[in-house]
């Protein structure tokens, strides 16, 4: 389990960081944490030529408290993120999802950066950061730009990144919805990922979100059940047809028909908590 | 002082805990090189061209060693023979060390890349190119015997390794089946599952010019078998020029007893280049290489007659060898199930045949109780599964069946259908022991109360008996078994009154350090301080049969016990000497001899000070306290217990959930019952982790699908309730310590356990059987189809 040699550099200001990314462009890959990059080097999965460490970069570190949001840094772990007051006040799924993450271990390593850059489906942030409405702001050497989650998880592994590209932080908007929002999964046995990982974030008076993760390859909101709830149906009606039209994932855990079934009655026990 | 009996801590523990274990991995030599092997990624294929030209010029490369130059060396031989039931003689191909000409299983090793550290090893793999010609592979035992199924061996025409039977005469047993009031019919896989011990396989070859010696350190059960394998069978090297070392190991679980591939060419190696060779798997090979367990697929009829008594058994079982024979592969599907195939019970007439054949998969041989779960599994399976068919309780079913109470010294031994004599037994106390523990009556009603709640709650049973402490070397060798199956032990008194023991049993995790010494101690009224158990090396130990079996203690320790008997005869006629009193006026006792009725009396250290310094000595009297023993036994010791599971469906999503675990095991005597839980916690774990979770997968074309962490299940402490254990005594009336063997029980018992809550869960649903692993996913299809 020994990668291939790899240069490491590790930065400690963001302008750095992105003039080292800019300069080594397709050579080089961004260590966030590692929990699911370096595994894949050392199955030589991936064998970049250079690693650009970013948490030794202070700003990336910090979860920030503002009126209408809150700005998780990229480099914020999940470990941090758990136990952030803020944010188990006004979003509590998220507090929730970042304590199901892996082990102590992972928790106290992983960032939420490194995490959604690799965009597993499977990973337990889509679902929560598509239910919470966030953006992710996106730095290169050009300039920053703020995505929309909507339009950030692309497919698998994919993402609205680019070479060049730095996610810096996290932006969760404090809204009604998202102090009432739960997150759920059941576990693939093995590798402790989310089989089925369904996040609600629900204000009947505003808006209800409902994401999934591990359903399919890239994580997506139910909009049939939003909109089924908002028109006031309960939660058994609205959860009828989940994932319909939705490309399922199959595997020998579970078959694209049983994942489907799990979507649904994981949906149901989050809304259960909520409703 | 009484140390048996007691819960002493393990004094191995501190140094694993806080990391200072010596691991094979943990050793370094001056000079070492690293090597690397590359595994064929294809299950069938012909090797048309290897080019190590490029790779051979990398940085740091010493050497490439490909199937070519070792085509002279002899593969790694079976360490068990098992003949047709024609008489002829089972098939043998050899198992390369690496293979020149075609491929058989992913991972079958192509090339030895050797360098001067191991990333420059695996570097420079990455640039030896080989052309594969893929062939169809097959997977599937009942493929592989198939007409016209891919051949794993040219020279092995139907793929069929040997075919076998015992029991009664097959005529009578058709007979007594076809009788019968009701036949309970069972067929499924009992499914492969990967070892997984914590310390992958890692092993050192280090050759020695200057005395033309060679040192195996190597992460292995039994490092004397594997010198004898290996100089006797492979390389041919005089086993006198060879040391092996196993020094702390990992864990085994029966996958480190077998003669490795990667053993001898480390050595082998080591002498072309004169140079030392370490090799460690990486998990990824670990998962393809490290021989499996199980893979059997098993018809078995239980004839029962009206009022429930057992009446016949005839099974047929298809073996999966893999595409080579490991070191006891055949023993596994023959002589260690088949012969378990009485159980408990008093089932007159009993029939197996068994095909074992090659696929082009990893081989599999011993998995922790090897042949005895898979026996427990399916007699266990068609109990439950007769008495729900015939409406008899399950506990009452086996109850009427049970053989009677036999202790081995008053009544005799049992003599089964099944070749084997069962040594001493008294089995309905552990069903009712464990029963009372579950409080049967109460279950039930809570059972038929949480179907209202949408939960579905099942109990299943296993009363088990296994064949542990292999065993006696003549009746073992009558089996086709290529090894004695005794062991050794050297208990050397120092003249300070302190004790090395030398033992040739083998502790990876099993805790001999402690166990043993507590019999030392005892028996020597000295402080377990005062003992070292050493073992894991031929140098240091005689000879040795290793540790797998739950042989250790029965066996193992037997042969400890003889050498004190012997160190304390001639103790005492020094002692006698020094009190100027007849030997037979003495006793010995706390750690001193006395002459009884007196006071007088002399301390165990000053008659080994005196075995030393032979001053004031008897006449006649050889110096020195230091004895050895070969201990072989005369029976196998035959341990049971009953296992009762209770489970938890999930109706919705499908999810079984341990709700209770109960055990009661009879292993005889107990000298550590800390550590008798603590082997029984470890096979709950691994035999409830077969019935709920483990399970390697294969594709059709002999690909490993889940051969990582991510994908193979792995139990872990929160699958599991807190387990319920007790234990009842009866002890094995043929070994000094009354033992019988613990390590394994755990295992064998608890998969049918499991699997029968499984189906009383489901019982209203009209299904016979669910397919291990009984995944979440296949509960949902049964209640949804």
């Amino acid at each position: 389990m020994i990668p291939s040699q790899v240069a490491y550099r590790k930065p400690d200001n963001i302008n750095d960081a992105l003039q080292l990314v800019n300069d080594l462009a397709d050579d080089c890959k961004i260590l966030a944490g590692g929990h699911s990059l370096i595994p894949v080097m050392r199955l030589r999965l991936n064998d970049p030529e250079n690693l650009i460490d970013i948490t030794g970069i202070a700003e990336l570190k910090v979860i920030r408290d503002n009126e209408n949001s809150i700005t998780i840094g990229a480099c914020a772990t999940h470990a941090e993120i758990s136990r952030n007051e803020a944010i188990q006040q006004n979003a509590p799924m998220i507090s929730k999802a970042a304590g199901m993450i892996g082990d102590i271990q992972v928790r106290n390593f992983g960032t939420i950066g490194g995490s959604i850059a690799h965009a597993d489906p499977a990973a337990d942030w889509p679902a929560v950061l598509l239910a919470a409405n966030a953006s992710i702001v996106i730095k290169n050497a050009s300039g920053q730009r703020e995505v929309d989650i909507d339009q950030f998880f692309k497919g698998l592994f994919t993402t609205a990144c680019d070479d060049g590209d730095i996610i810096t932080a996290i932006r969760i908007p404090k809204t009604a919805f998202n102090k009432n929002s739960t997150y759920v999964k059941f576990v693939q046995p093995a590798s402790r990922f989310a089989l089925v990982g369904c996040a609600v974030a629900l204000d009947k008076n505003s808006e209800i979100r409902v994401a999934f993760n591990g359903v399919s390859a890239t994580p997506f909101r139910d909009n049939g059940i939003e909109k089924s709830l908002m028109n006031g149906d309960d939660a058994a009606t609205a959860t009828a047809n989940t994932a319909d039209g939705v490309s399922v994932m199959s595997d020998h855990f579970a078959k694209s028909n049983y994942r489907k079934h799990l979507a649904g009655v994981y949906a149901r026990k989050a809304l259960s908590e909520l409703m | 002082m009484t140390l048996i009996g007691t819960s002493v801590k393990r004094v191995e523990d501190k140094r694993f805990l806080t990391g200072k274990g010596q691991y094979t991995d943990d050793i370094k030599i001056p000079g070492m090189t690293y090597a690397y092997f590359i595994r064929s990624p294809h299950a069938h294929a012909n090797i048309k061209s290897i080019d190590i030209s490029t790779a051979s010029s990398e940085p740091g490369v010493v050497e490439i060693i490909t199937g070519k130059d070792v085509a002279e060396v002899n593969g790694v031989p079976a360490g068990w023979q098992v003949d047709f039931i024609n008489g002829e003689t089972m098939k043998e191909p050899k198992h390369p060390l690496l293979v020149p000409d075609t491929v058989k299983h992913v991972g079958d090793a192509v090339a030895m890349v050797i360098a001067e550290s191991y990333g420059a090893a695996k570097d420079a793999a990455e640039k030896v190119f080989i052309d594969y010609e893929v062939l169809p592979a097959v997977v599937s035992p009942s493929d592989a015997l198939k007409e016209g199924a891919p051949l794993v061996h040219a020279d092995c025409p139907s793929n069929l390794c040997f075919d076998w039977q015992l029991g009664n005469e097959k005529a009578d047993v058709d007979k007594a089946i076809e009788d019968s009031h009701h036949v309970t019919k069972l067929e499924f896989i009992n499914q492969r599952v990967v070892p997984n011990a914590m310390e992958p396989r890692s092993a050192i070859g280090h050759y020695e010019e200057h005395n033309g010696k060679y040192t195996l350190y190597t992460s292995t059960q039994n490092p004397h078998l594997i010198r004898l394998l290996m100089c006797a069978f492979v390389l041919g090297i005089p086993e006198h020029k060879v040391r092996v070392v196993a020094p702390d190991v990992g864990g085994g679980f029966g996958s480190k007893i077998f003669h490795y591939t990667e053993e001898a060419m480390v050595i082998w190696a080591s002498q072309r280049i004169n140079r030392p060779i370490k090799w460690t798997a990486e998990r990824s090979e670990s998962f393809l290489t490290d021989a499996h367990g199980r893979d059997h697929v098993t018809k078995a009829e239980l004839g029962l007659d009206k009022d429930g008594n057992f009446t016949a058994l005839r099974v047929n079982t298809q073996a999966n060898l893999g595409a080579y024979i490991s070191t006891f592969a055949p023993a596994v599907p023959t002589y260690l199930h088949g012969t378990l195939l009485q159980g408990l019970y008093t089932t007159p007439l009993i029939h197996i045949h068994v095909d074992a054949m090659f696929t082009h998969t990893n081989a599999v041989d011993a998995y922790r109780g090897a042949g005895r779960p898979e026996a427990t599994y399916l007699l266990e399976r068609l109990v439950d599964t007769a008495a729900l068919e015939m409406n008899i309780d399950p506990a009452e079913l086996r109850l009427k069946n049970f053989i009677d109470p036999f202790d081995g010294v008053e009544q005799p031994g049992y003599q089964t259908q099944v070749a084997l004599q069962y040594d001493s037994g008294n089995y309905q106390p552990v069903l009712k022991k464990a029963l009372g523990m579950v409080g049967y009556e109460q279950f039930r009603k809570d059972q038929e109360a949480a179907k209202s709640s949408g939960k579905l709650l099942g109990i299943g049973f296993s009363t088990y008996i296994e064949a542990c402490g292999i065993a006696p070397s003549a009746v073992v060798g009558a089996l086709g078994a290529r090894a004695g199956l005794f062991e050794s032990a050297q208990v050397r008194v120092q003249p300070t009154g302190k004790v090395s023991v030398y033992s040739g049993s083998h502790s990876h995790g099993q805790g001999h350090e402690t166990t043993f010494a507590q019999i030392v101690a005892d028996r020597f009224g000295i402080p377990l301080e005062d003992v070292e158990i050493v073992h894991g090396d031929s140098e240091a130990v005689a000879f040795g049969m290793g540790t797998y079996g739950s042989r250790s203690l029965a066996v193992g320790g037997s042969a400890i016990v003889k050498s004190m008997d012997k160190v304390i005869e001639k103790g005492t006629k020094i002692a006698a000497h020094l009190l100027e009193a007849n030997p037979d006026d003495l006793e010995f006792a706390g750690g001193k001899w006395t002459v009884k009725g007196t006071d007088k009396s002399v301390a165990f250290g000053d008659v080994s000070l005196t075995a030393y310094v032979p001053h004031n000595y008897p006449e006649g009297l050889e110096p020195g306290l230091d004895f050895s023993s070969f201990y072989d036994p005369t029976n196998f010791t035959y341990p049971f217990g009953c296992h009762i599971a209770i489970v938890e469906i999930d109706k919705e999503t499908g999810k079984v959930t341990m709700k209770r675990f109960i055990a009661v095991d009879d292993v005889g005597n107990v000298i550590n019952p800390m550590i008798v839980d603590g082997q029984i916690h470890g096979g709950l774990a691994q035999g409830i982790g077969q019935a709920l979770l483990e399970g390697a997968i294969y594709s059709d074309d002999g690909q490993l699908i889940n051969g990582t962490y991510m994908d193979y299940v792995m139990p872990r402490a929160d699958d599991f309730p807190m387990f319920e254990i007790d234990r009842t005594v009866t002890p094995c009336p043929h070994n000094p310590l009354g033992v019988k063997g613990a390590g394994e029980a755990g295992c064998i018992g608890s998969t049918p356990a499991v699997v029968n809550a499984v189906m009383d869960a489901l019982k209203d649903y009209g299904i016979h059987d669910v397919e291990m692993p009984v995944t979440s996913e296949k509960v949902w299809n049964i209640l949804n189809q």
